[in-house]
C-alpha cells in the first residue's frame, strides 16, 4: 500500500472515531431532506420534476455549507498536528512531505465525499420513492459530484492556510475569513460593481473571469445554468444565455482551484523547518 | 567499525540564535551514545538535523551514508527509529491502531506490531484509546513505534522523562538488549546519573558545541576530578589520618569519624593497596566522580575560560 493511502486511511479512521463523518452526514441529510420536502412543495403540478427543483435548493445549501465544513475539516490538518507534536514523528518516517499533504487531503476529501453523497443521496432516494419517477436524476447526480468538487476546493484552500500559518487560532480565523469572502462578500461586491458600472467597462468576458475567480460562483454557474434544465427554476436562465462559460471551462477552473492551493500547501510544508 | 552518523562542521541557526555551532561528530555501529547538556544546549536540534527534519545552515550531515534531506536519505529512514521528546499521538485511536499505522509506513506486518506492544508491556491496553493512556504508557508506545522494523539506528530524545523508576529500569533493559544486537543508539538526557553505566560514549553539549566527548573513563581522566575514599576503622583507631597516605592523598576526618581521602585517578590503586594494609580496617567506600560532577566541572571550566 502506498504512503498516500496509508495516511488517507488513518485520516478516515480518525474522522470516524471523532464523529466528524457521522455528524456531517447527518447534518447534510437532515437539511437536504427538509429542503426537498418543504422547498419543492410550491411546484405543485406545474410539471417541473421535483428532483430538478431540489437541485436548485440543494445547490444553494451546498454553496453555504460545504465550503464551511471543508474549511473546518482542513484548517487544523497541518498546523494542528504541528502544534500537538504528531507531525514531527510522522515526518521522521520514510514519507515525503508532499505525501503527507496529499494523503491527508485524500482522507479528508473521502470524509466530505461520503457525507455529501450519503446526505444528499438520501434526499434523492426519498424523492424517487415518493414520486415514482427518476427524471432529473442525472442532474441531481451531477450536483452531488460538483458539490464534492467544491468541497475539495475548500479543503485545498484550508490546507494552504494550515501549512502556512504557525498558530491554530490564526488558521481558524483565516478559514472563516475565506468562507465569508467567497460565500458572502464576493458576490455582493460583484453585484455592487455591476450596478455601479452599468455595463460600461465590465464586458461579458470580464464578468466570466470574475465568476471563475470565485470557486463558489463557478459551482453556481455550473449547476444552476447548466444543461439539466435547472436554470429555468433558478432565475439564472438569462445569465446562462449570456455567459460564455462552458461546463468544461468551469470544471477546469474548479480543478485549478484544487490543484494550486494544494500544491502551495505541499510546497510550504516542504520548506518548513521543524 | 562502520560509521553510521557523520557530522562535519555543522551549524544550525534559527534567526540570530545559533542552536548548533560548527559541530563535528562521528558515531559508529553498535555504539550507545549519550548527548548530555542542559536545556537549549542543542541536543534536540542535533537529533532533528540527523533525521532530516531541519536542514543545516552550514556543514554536512550523513546518516547511514546518505544526506538525510535527500530522497535516498528518506528511504534510509526505514532503518531509523525515533522517539521525540514529549511524544504525542492522536487521542482517538487505540494503541494498536496507532502502531499499525506507523508499521504500515515502515512496511511492517501486524504480528510485529503486536510483539512490540508486548515488549513494552502494553498488550492489555492495545485496544484502548490513547486518550486514556498515562504519560508512561504513551512513552512506552513511543518506544514501541521507534523499534518498528528492527532499526539499525535509534534516536531517543529524553526517553525516560515521565517514567517511574521501575519503567526506567525496564526501558534501559530494552536499550541494553538493542546494544547487544548491534543497534546504534543516540540518546539525549538530563538524567545524567542514569546514563553512566549504560553508554559507550558521552558527548557534552554546551551552546551548540561539543564541549567534550569520549568514554566515561576518558572524561574522568580529562576532568582530573579527585576520587574520594571513605575508610572506616575500628574504634580507637579512628579520629586520625594514618601517616601511610601522606604525600599520596589529601586526608581529613569526617564528622562520623570516617577518614576521607581524596586523590587523582592515577593514584587510586596505590591508595587501595595501602589501605588494605591498615590494621582495623572495617570498610572502604570508593566514589569515582559521577557524570553530574563531570558535567558541572566541564561547564565550570568553560565558563571560567570565557
Amino acid at each position: 500500500m502506498s504512503n498516500l493511502w496509508i495516511i488517507a486511511g488513518k485520516e478516515i479512521r480518525d474522522g470516524l472515531r471523532n464523529r466528524w463523518i457521522v455528524a456531517t452526514t447527518l447534518l447534510l441529510a437532515a437539511l437536504a431532506l427538509t429542503l426537498t420536502f418543504l422547498g419543492s412543495a410550491p411546484t405543485g403540478t406545474v410539471g417541473a420534476s421535483r428532483l430538478a427543483v431540489t437541485v436548485v435548493s440543494l445547490s444553494s445549501l451546498t454553496i453555504f455549507l460545504v465550503p464551511l465544513i471543508a474549511l473546518l475539516l482542513a484548517y487544523d490538518a497541518i498546523v494542528g498536528e504541528f502544534d500537538r507534536g504528531t507531525l514531527l514523528l510522522l515526518l521522521s518516517y520514510p514519507v515525503a512531505r508532499w505525501e503527507v499533504v496529499i494523503g491527508k487531503f485524500l482522507g479528508h476529501l473521502a470524509i466530505l465525499a461520503f457525507a455529501t453523497a450519503v446526505g444528499y443521496g438520501a434526499a434523492a432516494v426519498a424523492l424517487v420513492l415518493t414520486d415514482g419517477t427518476s427524471e432529473g436524476l442525472t442532474t441531481f447526480a451531477a450536483m452531488i459530484g460538483t458539490s464534492i468538487l467544491l468541497g475539495a476546493v475548500f479543503v485545498s484552500i484550508g490546507y494552504l492556510i494550515s501549512a502556512i500559518v504557525r498558530d491554530r487560532g490564526l488558521a481558524g480565523g483565516l478559514a472563516i475569513g475565506v468562507w465569508l469572502l467567497f460565500v458572502l462578500i464576493y458576490d455582493m461586491a460583484l453585484l455592487g460593481l455591476l450596478v455601479v458600472d452599468k455595463g460600461r467597462t465590465i464586458s461579458a468576458a470580464m464578468l466570466d473571469v470574475l465568476l471563475l475567480l470565485n470557486p463558489a460562483d463557478a459551482f453556481r454557474v455550473l449547476n444552476l445554468s447548466g444543461s439539466g434544465g435547472a436554470s429555468q427554476f433558478a432565475g439564472m436562465a438569462g445569465l446562462s444565455d449570456n455567459a460564455g462559460l462552458s461546463p468544461a471551462i468551469l470544471l477546469t477552473a474548479l480543478a485549478l482551484w484544487i490543484a494550486l492551493p494544494l500544491g502551495g500547501a505541499a510546497l510550504a510544508l516542504g520548506r518548513r523547518q521543524l | 567499525m562502520t560509521t553510521l552518523v557523520a557530522l562535519e562542521k555543522v551549524t544550525k541557526r534559527y534567526g540570530t540564535h545559533t542552536a548548533v555551532n560548527d559541530l563535528t561528530l562521528e558515531f559508529g555501529e553498535g555504539q550507545c551514545i549519550a548527548l548530555v547538556g542542559h536545556n537549549g544546549a542543542g541536543k534536540t536540534t542535533l537529533i532533528k538535523l540527523m533525521l532530516g527534519l531541519t536542514h543545516p545552515t552550514a556543514g554536512r550531515v550523513r546518516v547511514l551514508g546518505e544526506d538525510p534531506l535527500s530522497a535516498a536519505g528518506q528511504r534510509a529512514r526505514l532503518a531509523i527509529g525515533y522517539l521525540p521528546e514529549n511524544v504525542a499521538f492522536p487521542a482517538s485511536l487505540t494503541g494498536l491502531e496507532m502502531l499499525r499505522f506507523y508499521g504500515r509506513l515502515k512496511r511492517q506486518p501486524r504480528p510485529e506490531c503486536e510483539d512490540l506492544l508486548a515488549q513494552v508491556g502494553l498488550t492489555a491496553a492495545a485496544h484502548k484509546r490513547i486518550g486514556t493512556y498515562s504519560k508512561g504508557m504513551r512513552q512506552r508506545l513511543g518506544l514501541a513505534q521507534a523499534l518498528l522494523g528492527a532499526p539499525r539506528l535509534l534516536f531517543l530524545d529524553e526517553p525516560t522523562t515521565g517514567l517511574d523508576p521501575f519503567l526506567r529500569q525496564s526501558f534501559y533493559g530494552i536499550v541494553a538488549a538493542l546494544r547487544g544486537r548491534g543497534v546504534t543508539t543516540v540518546l539525549s538526557s538530563h538524567a545524567l546519573s542514569e546514563l553512566e553505566t549504560r553508554v559507550d560514549k558521552i558527548v557534552v553539549l554546551h551552546e551548540g558545541t561539543a564541549l567534550i566527548s569520549g568514554t566515561l573513563e576518558s572524561l574522568r581522566t580529562m576532568a582530573r576530578l579527585p576520587t574520594i575514599f571513605r575508610l572506616r576503622l575500628r574504634n580507637g583507631l579512628a579520629g586520625k589520618v594514618p601517616a601511610i597516605f601522606e604525600g599520596l592523598a589529601a586526608g581529613s576526618v569526617a564528622a562520623d569519624g570516617a577518614i576521607e581521602l581524596s586523590c587523582t585517578a592515577d593514584r587510586k590503586i596505590e591508595v587501595i593497596r595501602r589501605a588494605q594494609g591498615l590494621a582495623g580496617l572495617d570498610d572502604i567506600e570508593i566514589q569515582s566522580p559521577s557524570l553530574d560532577q563531570l558535567y558541572a566541572a566541564f561547564l565550570q571550566d568553560k565558563q571560567s575560560a570565557s
